[in-house]
């Protein structure tokens, strides 16, 4: 009797949980209008999204709470730079399935988080020139006679990140080596660790982050596919766009690009992402 | 589902060797490692007892893909040669011979200890009252718990997908990432784990019909 009307009172509290969840997906198709540069000048406050979870890139950290990484230095340098030394910035963190929806909701005025420039991705939003040099490269421990995607020969084997791209395009670069598949890329370290490939493959962005914590592994041979970062932004904010654009200029020419590029990546072997396109 | 099962049944079919070959070994294995561990349990010598009870306990109470990603990720730093499908097999039956030790100590406890005594004070050895009086009736006792754990133990075999061991569930997971047809593509490893296990349960509830009219000792 006391279970029914717990039932029953349940079903109450779900509804209105389904029809807020009819509201939310009804407010992904709207687009905010408004013009960046206009609002910010008001509210003096800027909203970036960045990753929450990349290691050197947008990494939260448990004890303060707060976002660090390149993305975040460098989106705090662009924001200075385009509005000046006062203006009050805030980092929301997103994933990739949250990120396009959150942008275009207007909740975040851009987005910097490991962002690949894409066609289908360029219909949806504009993007900036690119900031790093991302594309699929592949770890070794040091002193491997794997020197590059080419020494993936028969009778190696690569480890890769189930159900991701990087495994589809290593099966084309190196045909003939056996590929392991496992489930994130914690896990495929640590096969990597024990001996269970002679190396490890993914986006160098991920890769880095975990020669960052374990110094015998290094990235080799560069990246041999091509997917560079960039900022994305609405469709409709072309001032914004190109005062980004520009700051990103600027920040290459004065050195401060090269200073975060160093203070993130310095001490990564076989780093090649820096660029500004 | 069909259109899965068509498309990439080859995948399907490799990774039920896989399956059913993990299975087999470790069927064998865990069934001689149980009985030792289960004959370790019930001695009469008070130091295996304690190695039975603390490799049962152990291995009874982790759960089987913490075991399985010990043997591949640990132990290839001491065992080279140790891929994912050895290690995942290797931890399937250290895993099942546990549960399986536990069901033979069960049946052999159940047979009453007038048997033993009788066969001792007719001259018999311990082993020798094991081998022909105690282990026949218990065996009959444990095939139904024991096909349970047979069964359990094809099922397992899916832990295989965790350590890239090429098997019908890390296939079903392939295929599922790469076709996005998620439902479909599980749907069609679940029958395809029904097809392997009904076979083996039948087997084993004909067993138990069949050792059930012998004559008890």
């Amino acid at each position: 009797m006391r279970w029914r009307k717990i039932k029953q009172a349940s079903v109450w509290w779900l509804l209105p949980l389904f029809v807020l969840t009819l509201m939310l997906t009804g407010c992904g198709q709207h687009i905010v209008t408004k013009d960046v540069m206009q609002q910010v000048a008001e509210s003096n406050e800027i909203t970036w999204g960045v990753k929450g979870d990349m290691r050197l890139f947008g990494l939260t950290d448990i004890k303060s709470g707060q976002v660090k990484g390149f993305e975040v230095d460098l989106a705090t340098a662009i924001s200075k730079e385009v509005f000046g030394k006062e203006v009050k910035i805030n980092f929301v963190p997103v994933n990739s399935n949250t990120r396009l929806p959150l942008l275009r909701n207007g909740n975040v005025d851009a987005l910097i988080a490991t962002m690949t420039i894409t066609p289908d991705r360029k219909k949806e939003i504009d993007f900036s020139n690119s900031y790093f040099n991302a594309g699929q490269a592949i770890l070794v421990k040091r002193g491997s006679k794997v020197k590059s995607v080419k020494n993936l020969t028969q009778g190696t084997k690569v480890i890769g990140i189930q159900g991701s791209n990087s495994v589809v395009n290593i099966k084309k670069y190196a045909p003939q080596s056996e590929v392991l598949q496992l489930a994130d890329a914690a896990q495929a370290f640590a096969a990597l660790k024990s001996g269970q490939g002679d190396a490890m493959t993914t986006d160098n962005g991920i890769l880095y982050g975990l020669t960052s914590d374990d110094k015998s592994y290094h990235v080799v041979g560069g990246t041999f596919t091509k997917e560079p970062y960039g900022i994305g932004v609405n469709k409709h904010q072309k001032k914004f766009l190109s005062a980004i654009n520009q700051a990103l200029k600027k920040l290459e020419d004065n050195g401060d690009y090269q200073k975060l590029v160093d203070k993130w990546f310095g001490q990564i072997a076989g780093f090649d992402g820096s660029v500004v396109k | 589902m069909i259109s899965i099962l068509t498309a990439h049944w080859s995948e399907l079919v490799e990774g039920m060797k896989y399956t059913i070959g993990s299975s087999l070994i470790a069927l064998i294995g865990s069934l001689i490692l149980g009985i030792i561990f289960a004959m370790f349990v019930i001695s009469p010598n008070r130091w295996l007892r304690i190695i039975g009870s603390v490799y049962v306990e152990i291995f009874r109470n982790i759960p089987l893909l913490v075991v399985a990603m010990f043997f591949y990720i640990v132990m290839p730093r001491f065992v080279p040669g140790l891929d994912g499908f050895k290690a995942g097999t290797i931890g399937l039956t250290i895993y099942t011979s546990a549960f399986i030790a536990e069901t033979f100590r069960a049946g052999i406890e159940s047979v009453a200890v007038g048997q033993m005594e009788a066969a001792r004070s007719n001259g018999m050895t311990y082993l020798q009252a094991m081998k022909y009086i105690i282990l026949p009736q218990a065996t009959k006792i444990v095939i139904p718990p024991l096909g349970n754990q047979f069964v359990n133990l094809v099922k397992n075999s899916s832990v295989l997908a965790f350590l890239a061991g090429f098997d019908l569930m890390y296939q079903g997971n392939l295929i599922a990432s790469t076709t996005f047809k998620t439902t479909d593509t599980y749907l069609a490893v679940g029958l395809l784990y029904l097809v392997m296990t009904m076979p083996l349960s039948y087997l084993m509830r004909y067993l138990e019909k069949r050792w059930s009219r012998l004559p008890t000792v």
